[in-house]
């Protein structure tokens, strides 16, 4: 089982209620949701645990055999490199370097930098104009772009992407999902999808609903 | 509507407290920088002015007893009678006091007690019924000898000025004169000295206002050191003004987009601004006069070394003094200002929303052009310029074209680097280094200032050091110096010395004008002692030999500048007596010309003077039994044999305090700068967050990121401290080789002091890495939910 989540808690120290109780669920490799709720219903913050960008309270994470509570600083940061790719909804890019050095970025810190790859998927983003330009000289739903191109030239197992469409409108946000799918399921790797539209939620074929903290 | 402004900008402060301590820190540092200096100048050259004036030295002529003894009443009676224009002067001490009695109706119109505070009695001052004229604190040193007091701050410190008649009676001398100045303007009809007294013997003023161009070279240094200062706290008072500004460039768009006029807003943000340069510049002073206070003991010993004459070691809290302090404040704020307001009135109201700081490379192409622009003025004034003006136009020119220099090469040397990256890490590391120069780069420049003005002035100083220390021993070859008080006590002396000395090395001189300049001729005897210790600036092969086969002459570097003399020119010494020129030699502190020509062409040229002083040569270990026989067998007096260790290890000691000053102000630019570091550094920490999650959200520690944001904060430094090492070697060449030839006619000599700049690198890596590590450390301990943030909210 590529992650496996049970009963993940999760209180901020200035909120009274948990935002995270008792979620439990699996993933396979290769397999792909959609984690659907309310804004504020605690999605994000599920994606930030599972990337090991914060730590839950109680209960277990495992992804691929390895329990997420038990690492340290470094070991998360290692996870973060190596096994799951973040998309996140804002601007996520480093703003000192360009759309290139951004796209090989994860992928030569994990070691398995691919130029003929990153080529394949600029191409397919229509990226190609933009390859010498920095992020701020770049529109929003570009910069998604770049973002997705990062994460998968990285070959993570597990892609987590929190509404990477949300900046977008509904046609361009429908090819960027295509796309997304496609090149995700190339991989075999995992795919969690945050997002908020029922619409492109029905296009995956398995899906959750967060409801102040709980699964549904 | 005004309040409703003004209280949303105060909001911010109260909201970004670390914001207005910089602002505020920042300007009271610069201020504190640039009013210490100056109190410290001020106070020297006050002091000085006041000895000078006090004492008429080096103003006047004077006349003295040929024997050094008192002279007697008659004396000066025949004197006046002849029609000479001179006033009796009385000197002793009193308790520590030095006491000069003075004849009020002969003196000359500047000397004496000028501007007594209220209450000066010119009548009783007269009639010689007792006024004493002092400092406050010098005359609470005289409460218990019966004279009234007057209190006069421009009498030199530790001096009391009376009547003549009443310091007689004081010191228990009665009818007794020390000295006769001889006012400037003289009856024509007036017979020679030699004729109505020939016991006397009269010294011109500029016999005695040598040492006094030496001084003057210091403070010159002292001036620069000013100045430099001065543009390190500007570079800092900008820094601070521009970040401030940046921070609240998104609040002026919201305050416009309500509604506030943009007039309104700019003219509330000046007074704001004005308000807060006030303050600070008044927290600036008090630091400064702390700073002063605490180094004016060592300035003031530096100045009584090298005049012998009284410096207080306190500081007078001058007005003048606080009100430029505060204007500079002002100034600073107002030069500092201007640009950041002009640039608000010109933001569009919908963009611009993120910080300008961060935009790359968009001022960057004008100030290199601007630079660059400087730095040619500055190097066609060094070839070309002329006059002090021109030396100094050339000094900030250099300073400011260099700092100006900086971001651009940075920029230009870390996208080198970015270029030769392997590693991702690195790659965006030196990417990441590029983009923090912009907002780095005032604190960078008054780091490169404060590095530069350090090579600078230490070169400066330590060249004069060793070249003076040099110039002693070319000098100052001779164990024991002896001055005779007539023809028979130098036969005695030559008498004495040829048996118990090794050599005897007579002094001749006369004065001449040569070749349009008043200058000394000396007569100098061949021997080892020069050959061996003489150091020449220019000089033809065989130097010695030729002028000891009476084939030329030597001259000094103010002969050869000032006259065009170069080696091979023509010199006319008399009506057919014309001589090459062999040698040219350093003569430091002399401001007239200088010709040496051989012992014998002396004679020939002057057959009427003969030596009255003589250089002795012995081992060192012999000096004092030598004195001692010159004493009982020629009675030579105390006071007319030097011996050449004392003086130097005076002078030395001099250098040392000179040193000690300027090191410590040198460490305070230094820990400034490092300040103004530390300052843009946890300013910018808070627009740090957006450029560091990602790459944190990548994979890579906390830790990891704050240790190599240590790393980039000592790349900076170094690479900036690179770049200082050239600027301050050309600022310290300007001032030995432009600005110090233009205002005394001599050049010093440049050295180098590799080791010295390479600690001063050391110091300052390890200022910056101090500065770095508490927003480091900051950013170690940072939460993750606040990394989380930046993903999370719009921005
Ligand atoms: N750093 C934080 N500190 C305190 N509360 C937070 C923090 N981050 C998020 N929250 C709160 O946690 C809840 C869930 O937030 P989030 O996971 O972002 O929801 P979603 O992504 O579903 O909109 C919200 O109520 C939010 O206010
Ligand atoms: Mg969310």
């Amino acid at each position: 089982m590529l992650l496996r989540l049970h009963e993940v808690t999760k209180t901020y120290p200035d909120t009274e209620a948990a935002v995270l109780r008792e979620v439990s669920f699996t993933l396979a490799g290769g397999e792909m949701l959609a984690l659907t709720g309310e804004s504020g219903s605690g999605k994000s913050t599920l994606l930030h645990l599972i990337g090991g960008l914060d730590t839950a309270d109680s209960g277990t994470l495992a992804i691929d055999g390895t329990d997420l509570s038990a690492l340290d600083d470094a070991g998360r940061a290692a996870l973060r490199r190596g096994t799951v790719g973040v998309i996140f909804q804002q601007f996520n890019l480093i703003p000192s370097l360009n759309v290139a050095a951004n796209i090989a970025f994860q992928a030569r810190l994990a070691g398995r930098h691919d130029p003929a790859r990153d080529r394949a998927l600029t191409d397919r983003l229509g990226l190609n104009d933009h390859l010498h330009k920095y992020p701020e000289q770049l529109s929003g739903g570009q910069q998604q772009r770049v973002a997705i191109a990062r994460t998968l030239a990285a070959q993570p197992k597990l892609v987590l992407a929190d509404e990477p469409t949300g900046n977008l409108d509904e046609a361009t946000a429908d090819t960027v999902l295509s796309v997304l799918t496609e090149l995700v399921g190339e991989t075999g790797a995992g795919l969690i999808l945050v997002t908020h539209s029922e619409r492109l939620a029905a296009r995956l074929p398995r899906r959750l609903h967060l409801r102040a903290g709980r699964l549904t | 509507m005004t309040g409703a402004i003004l209280s949303a900008l105060a909001s911010h402060w109260w909201r970004n407290p670390l914001q207005l301590f910089t602002l505020l820190a920042g300007l009271a540092l610069a201020t504190a920088l640039w009013s210490g200096v100056q109190a410290i100048n001020a106070e020297a050259r006050s002091s000085y002015d006041a000895a000078a004036a006090t004492l008429g030295e080096g103003q006047f002529a004077q006349i003295t007893a040929r024997d050094g003894g008192p002279i007697a009443h008659e004396r000066y009676i025949a004197l006046r009678r002849a029609g000479w224009a001179v006033s009796p002067v009385i000197e002793g001490r009193l308790g520590r006091v030095r006491l000069i009695g003075l004849e009020p109706l002969t003196a000359p119109g500047d000397l004496g007690p000028v501007n007594p505070e209220g209450g000066a009695d010119l009548g009783a001052f007269l009639a010689g019924s007792g006024q004493i004229f002092a400092r406050t604190e010098t005359l609470a040193q005289l409460s218990d000898i019966g004279v009234q007091g007057v209190a006069s701050p421009d009498v030199a410190p530790n001096t009391a000025l009376t009547d003549i008649g009443v310091a007689q009676r004081l010191l228990g001398r009665a009818g007794q004169i020390d000295r006769l100045i001889v006012a400037p303007d003289q009856p024509l009809t007036r017979p020679p000295l030699a004729e109505v007294a020939p016991d006397l013997n009269l010294s011109t003023a500029q016999d005695v206002s040598d040492v006094a161009r030496l001084t003057d070279s210091f403070h010159l240094n002292l001036t620069a050191f000013g100045l430099l200062s001065f543009a390190v706290g500007l570079f800092i008072v900008h820094g601070a003004i521009g970040l401030a500004f940046e921070q609240r460039r998104a609040m002026v768009r919201t305050l416009r987009a309500l509604g506030a006029p943009l007039g309104r807003l700019i003219a509330l943000m000046a007074v704001e601004l004005a308000v807060l340069a006030l303050v600070a510049g008044g927290i600036g002073v008090a630091l400064g006069y702390a700073i002063a206070a605490a180094l004016l003991p060592d300035v003031a010993a530096t100045l009584r070394g090298l005049y012998g004459a009284d410096v207080s070691g306190q500081l007078t809290l001058r007005p003048v003094w606080w009100l430029s302090g505060l204007a500079i404040a002002l100034g600073g704020t107002a030069v500092a200002a201007s640009g950041a307001l002009l640039s608000l009135a010109r933001m569009p109201l919908l963009s611009g929303a993120h910080p300008r700081a961060w935009s790359m490379a968009r001022r960057q192409g004008g100030q290199a052009v601007l630079a660059a622009a400087l730095l040619t003025l500055s190097a066609v004034l060094a070839i070309r310029g002329q006059g002090l003006v021109a030396g100094f136009v050339m000094l900030g020119a250099l300073l400011i074209g260099g700092a100006l220099a900086l971001p651009p090469l940075l920029a230009l040397i870390l996208s080198r680097a970015e270029g030769l990256a392997r590693s991702p890490v690195a790659q965006w590391f030196w990417a990441d280094t590029r983009q923090q120069v912009p907002g780095l780069s005032l604190a960078l420049m008054a780091l490169m200032l404060a590095m530069a003005a350090n090579v600078g002035v230490s070169t400066m100083v330590s060249s004069f050091r060793l070249t003076f220390t040099g110039f002693l021993d070319q000098r100052l070859a001779s164990e024991l110096y002896v001055t005779a008080e007539d023809a028979g006590q130098a036969a005695a002396i030559i008498a004495v010395a040829g048996e118990h000395a090794d050599a005897i090395l007579p002094i001749l001189s006369a004065e001449r004008e040569v070749a349009g300049q008043p200058a000394q001729i000396f007569g100098a005897r061949d021997h080892a002692t020069y050959r061996d210790n003489w150091q020449f600036l220019r000089a033809a092969p065989d130097v010695w030999d030729r002028l000891a086969r009476g084939e030329g002459v030597l001259i000094n570097e103010q002969m050869y500048r000032r006259g065009g003399l170069d080696l091979g020119a023509v010199i006319a010494l008399g009506p057919d007596v014309t001589l090459p020129v062999l040698g040219i030699h350093g003569d430091y502190g002399n401001p007239i010309g200088q010709v040496i020509v051989t012992e014998a062409r002396f004679r020939d040229l002057f057959p009427d003077v003969s030596a009255r002083q003589f250089g002795l040569r012995t081992d060192p270990a012999e000096v004092p039994a030598l004195r001692a026989r010159l004493r009982g067998e020629a009675g030579v007096a105390e006071g007319a044999m030097i011996d050449q260790s004392a003086i130097k290890a005076a002078s030395l000691a001099v250098f040392e305090r000179t040193f000690a000053v300027t090191t410590a102000l040198n460490i305070l630019t230094l820990a400034v700068a490092g300040f103004a570091i530390l300052m843009s550094l946890l300013t910018l920490a808070a627009m740090r967050v957006p450029q560091l999650a990602p790459v944190w959200a990548l994979g890579l520690t906390r830790r990891r990121l704050a240790s190599l944001d240590l790393v980039r904060a000592v790349v900076l430094a170094a690479l900036t401290g690179a770049l200082a090492l050239p600027l301050g070697l050309g600022l310290a060449w300007a001032l030995l080789a432009v600005v110090n030839v233009e205002a005394f006619g001599w050049r010093l000599p440049m050295y180098l002091f590799p080791l010295d700049y390479l600690r001063l690198g050391v110091l300052a890596l390890l200022a910056a890495a101090l500065a770095a590590l508490w927003p480091a450390w900051r950013l170690s301990r940072m939460p993750p939910a606040q990394l989380l943030g930046v993903f999370r909210h719009e921005r």
